[in-house]
C-alpha cells in the first residue's frame, strides 16, 4: 500500500526509513519542539525535560512506525501507544496536533479551564487518547492488559514478518521507583508478551534531582534481563537508531522487549542542551553538581518564564 | 411478614435443623453465588474474563479458570496490577472481573482503581471478597471494615452488597450483561456461608431498594435499613419484635451506590425513624449514606449498626457480629433506642 501524504494510513510491512525521510522527520521533530515550548509558555506551568528529550521519538513513532489514522483515532486496528508517564503529555499532545488529529491552535490552550487538553492526559476530554494517565506506575499494566486481550483474541499465531498489531508503553525512569511497574515487569516476563515493547525515557533525572541520587536505577537493564525481558539500549535522538531498535524488538518472539533509550532532557534547544552532556553528573566535566542542578532549574522553568513541577 | 410479593426464601425463619418438615435454611456463603454467577457469566459472553491475585478458590474463581483456563488471569499477590491489567482489558472491549479480599482490592490498589477504572471510564467489576468481620480466624488485618466507603466516594463507580448467595448471583450476571448500568462496579462479597434469603424470582435491580419485611396490617414505627449479609439477623429481629408489638420494615440495599433516594425517603416518611445495619465502619458506609439522602431529603432520627470505628479481631463469625454489636439483639435493642428518642 503506497504512501502518497505523510498523513495518511498505511500499514507499515518494512519499517525501512529513506534519508529523505530522516529530513522530513527532523523538521518535524523540530516544529514539535516549538510547539512544546510554545504551549508550556502559553499555560505558565507544567513538564518541559521529558517532552523536549522524547520529541524524536515520539516524532519517529507518529510518523513512521505505528500503524493508526489520525483521522480515525477509535480504528480497530491501530497500534495502541500508552503514555504512561502523562506528565510529558506536552509532546504528546504536540505531536498528535502534527500528525492531525487535531487542529494546532489547540496547543495553547493546554491546562486552561475547559480545555481538552488536560495538564495530565485525560479521555474523558480527550477520548482519542489510550489512556488517562499522570499517576505514576499504571500505564504498563494496562498496556499489558491490551496485549493480554490481543492474545486471547487472534486466532493465528505470529509468523515472521507479519505484524499484526503491537502495544508500545512509554515510560519514564523515574517511575520505575513505583511497585506498580515491578508487578507489571514481571507479569509480562513470567506472560512472554512478545507483542508489548516498552520505551524508557532514560534521562536520568526525577523532580528531587537524579535518579541515581533519589533512588538509583542501575544496573537498570540487567534488572529488566532478570525478569525476562529482551533489552535493547540506545542514544534517543538518531532516527536510524530508534527504528532499528523497534524492529529488532519486533522480531523477538520468546520475550516482551525494553528498548531503554538514554535521552538528554532538554534535547533540541541548544541554550540547554549544548551546555551539559546530560547522561547523569559528569566528574570530569568541571562543572559542579550546583552548576547542573541550576541548568536543570532554567530548562524546567523556561529560564523562569514557568512554574516548574519541582516547586 | 415477609413482604408477599418478593418470593422470598419460605424457609428464612426454619432455624431449627431437626424440622420435622426437613425444611433446612440453606447457607451459602455470599462469594460462592458470585463464583457461581462468573461462571454463567463466562458461558453467556467469551469477553467476560477473570484476574485473580493468588485467591482463586477463596473468591470462587476457580469455576471460572477450570471451565475457561484461556480467559483467567492469574496476576500473583499483586492487588495494583491486577485492577490495572484489568483496565487494559477493558480497553480492548474485554469485560474483567478482577478478585481479591477486600482488604487488599480495594484496600491497597485504591488509587489505581480510581485513576485507570474510575476516572479512566473502563468497566471493570471489583469484586472485593472476604469483607467484615465474618472473615472471622484470621483478624482484623483481613476483616475490610472501610470498603464501601472507599469505594462509594469515587464518582463513576456502582457500588453492591448482596443480602445472599443468590443476590450475588444475579448481580454479576447483571454486571457482565451491562444492560443496567454501564459504569466500573464494586461488588462487595463475605467468606462465611450466611442463610439463603432470596429466590431466584426475587427481585434484583441495580439501584432499586426492596421491602423485605413489613407489619401485617398497619405503618411500620422504625425503618430497618440493611446491607449485606446481617439481613438475616435484621429478618429475625423484626420477626421479634412484630411478636413484642413492634411494627417494622426491613429494606434490603443492596445498592448503595447509585442510592434509591425514593425508597429510602418514602420509609423515612412513613416511619420517622430509621435504624441501619451494616458490617461495616459506622462512619461513611450505608448508614452514612442513607444520612445524607435524609439530611436532604427528610431529616430522619437514624441509629447506625456497624463497627463503632474499631478494628476486627480473631474469632468465629457469630462471635464477631454479636462482639462489635451487629447481632439481632444489637439490632433489637436499636430499634427500642430510636423509640424511645425525642424528635
Amino acid at each position: 500500500m503506497a504512501r502518497s501524504k505523510l498523513f495518511k494510513v498505511w500499514y507499515n510491512v518494512s519499517m525501512f526509513l529513506s534519508d529523505e525521510k530522516i529530513i522530513e522527520l527532523e523538521k518535524k521533530a523540530n516544529d514539535i519542539r516549538e510547539s512544546i515550548i510554545e504551549m508550556l509558555l502559553e499555560a505558565g506551568s507544567g513538564h518541559t525535560a521529558g517532552p523536549l528529550g522524547m520529541a524524536d521519538i515520539f516524532t519517529l513513532f507518529y510518523f513512521h512506525i505505528l500503524k493508526h489514522d489520525p483521522k480515525n483515532p477509535a480504528w480497530e486496528e491501530r497500534d495502541r501507544l500508552v503514555l504512561s508517564n502523562g506528565h510529558i503529555c506536552p509532546v504528546l499532545y504536540a505531536t498528535m496536533a502534527h500528525a492531525g488529529y487535531f487542529p494546532i491552535e489547540e496547543l495553547k490552550t493546554l491546562r486552561k479551564f475547559g480545555t481538552r487538553l488536560q495538564g495530565h492526559p485525560h479521555r474523558e476530554y480527550l477520548p482519542m487518547l489510550e489512556t488517562s494517565s499522570g499517576p505514576l506506575g499504571e500505564g504498563l499494566s494496562q498496556a499489558i492488559g491490551m496485549a493480554l486481550a490481543d492474545r486471547m483474541d487472534s486466532s493465528a499465531p505470529f509468523t515472521r514478518g507479519e505484524r499484526s498489531r503491537t502495544i508500545y508503553c512509554f515510560m519514564s525512569d523515574g517511575e520505575l521507583d513505583e511497585g506498580n511497574s515491578w508487578e507489571a515487569i514481571m507479569f509480562a516476563g513470567k506472560n512472554k508478551l512478545r507483542n508489548l515493547i516498552v520505551v524508557v525515557d532514560r534521562n536520568n533525572i526525577q523532580i528531587d534531582g537524579f535518579t541515581e541520587d533519589t533512588m538509583p536505577l542501575e544496573p537498570l537493564a540487567d534488572k529488566w534481563r532478570a525478569f525476562n525481558w529482551q533489552v535493547i539500549e540506545i542514544e534517543g535522538h538518531d532516527f536510524q537508531v530508534i527504528n532499528k531498535a523497534v524492529e529488532e524488538a519486533q522480531e523477538i518472539s520468546e520475550k516482551p522487549t525494553v528498548i531503554i533509550s538514554h535521552n538528554i532532557p532538554g534535547k533540541g534547544v541548544r541554550e540547554f542542551e549544548s551546555n551539559y552532556k546530560w547522561h547523569g553528573y559528569d566528574p570530569n566535566s568541571g562543572k559542579s553538581k550546583e552548576d547542573y542542578s541550576m541548568a536543570l532549574n532554567e530548562l524546567r522553568t523556561l529560564g523562569g518564564k514557568i512554574k516548574s513541577e519541582h516547586q | 411478614m415477609l413482604n408477599p410479593n418478593l418470593k422470598l426464601n419460605p424457609k428464612i425463619f426454619n432455624d431449627d435443623p431437626s424440622n420435622p418438615s426437613g425444611q433446612v435454611l440453606e447457607q451459602v456463603p455470599i462469594r460462592k453465588g458470585f463464583g457461581e454467577g462468573l461462571l454463567k457469566a463466562g458461558e453467556a459472553d467469551k469477553n467476560v474474563v477473570a484476574l485473580c491475585a493468588d485467591l482463586t478458590e477463596s473468591t470462587q474463581m476457580n469455576f471460572f479458570k477450570e471451565k475457561f483456563p484461556e480467559r483467567f488471569i492469574e496476576v500473583g499477590v499483586a492487588e495494583q496490577n491486577l485492577v490495572t491489567i484489568s483496565s487494559g482489558m477493558a480497553a480492548m472491549g474485554k469485560i474483567p472481573f478482577c478478585s481479591s479480599y477486600a482488604m487488599f482490592s480495594p484496600g491497597r490498589n485504591w488509587e489505581q482503581i480510581r485513576t485507570t477504572i474510575a476516572y479512566n471510564d473502563r468497566k471493570v467489576v471489583i469484586v472485593g471478597s472476604h469483607a467484615g468481620v465474618s472473615v472471622g480466624p484470621d483478624g482484623g488485618s483481613h476483616q475490610a471494615l472501610e470498603d464501601i466507603a472507599l469505594m462509594r466516594v469515587i464518582p463513576n463507580m456502582d457500588v453492591i452488597s448482596p443480602c445472599d448467595a443468590v443476590e450475588a448471583k444475579k448481580a454479576t450476571l447483571i454486571l457482565a450483561k451491562g444492560s443496567q448500568s454501564k459504569r466500573p462496579a464494586y461488588l462487595r462479597l463475605a467468606r462465611e456461608k450466611t442463610p439463603i434469603i432470596t429466590t431466584e424470582e426475587t427481585p434484583f435491580n441495580i439501584g432499586k431498594a426492596e421491602i423485605y419485611w413489613m407489619p401485617d396490617v398497619g405503618l411500620a414505627q422504625v425503618g430497618i435499613i440493611v446491607t449485606g449479609g446481617l439481613m438475616y439477623r435484621a429478618l429475625v429481629a423484626a420477626k421479634e419484635l412484630e411478636a413484642e408489638g413492634i411494627k417494622t420494615k426491613v429494606m434490603n440495599l443492596s445498592t448503595i451506590k447509585p442510592i434509591d433516594t425514593d425508597a429510602i425517603v418514602a420509609l423515612a416518611k412513613e416511619t420517622k425513624r430509621i435504624v441501619t445495619v451494616e458490617e461495616h465502619q459506622v462512619m461513611g458506609g450505608m448508614g452514612s449514606a442513607v444520612a445524607e439522602v435524609l439530611a436532604k431529603n427528610y431529616p430522619t432520627a437514624i441509629e447506625f449498626i456497624g463497627v463503632q470505628d474499631k478494628f476486627g479481631q480473631s474469632g468465629t463469625p457469630d462471635e464477631l457480629v454479636e462482639h462489635y454489636g451487629m447481632g439481632k439483639n444489637s439490632i433489637k435493642e436499636a430499634v427500642m433506642k430510636i423509640l424511645s428518642r425525642k424528635i
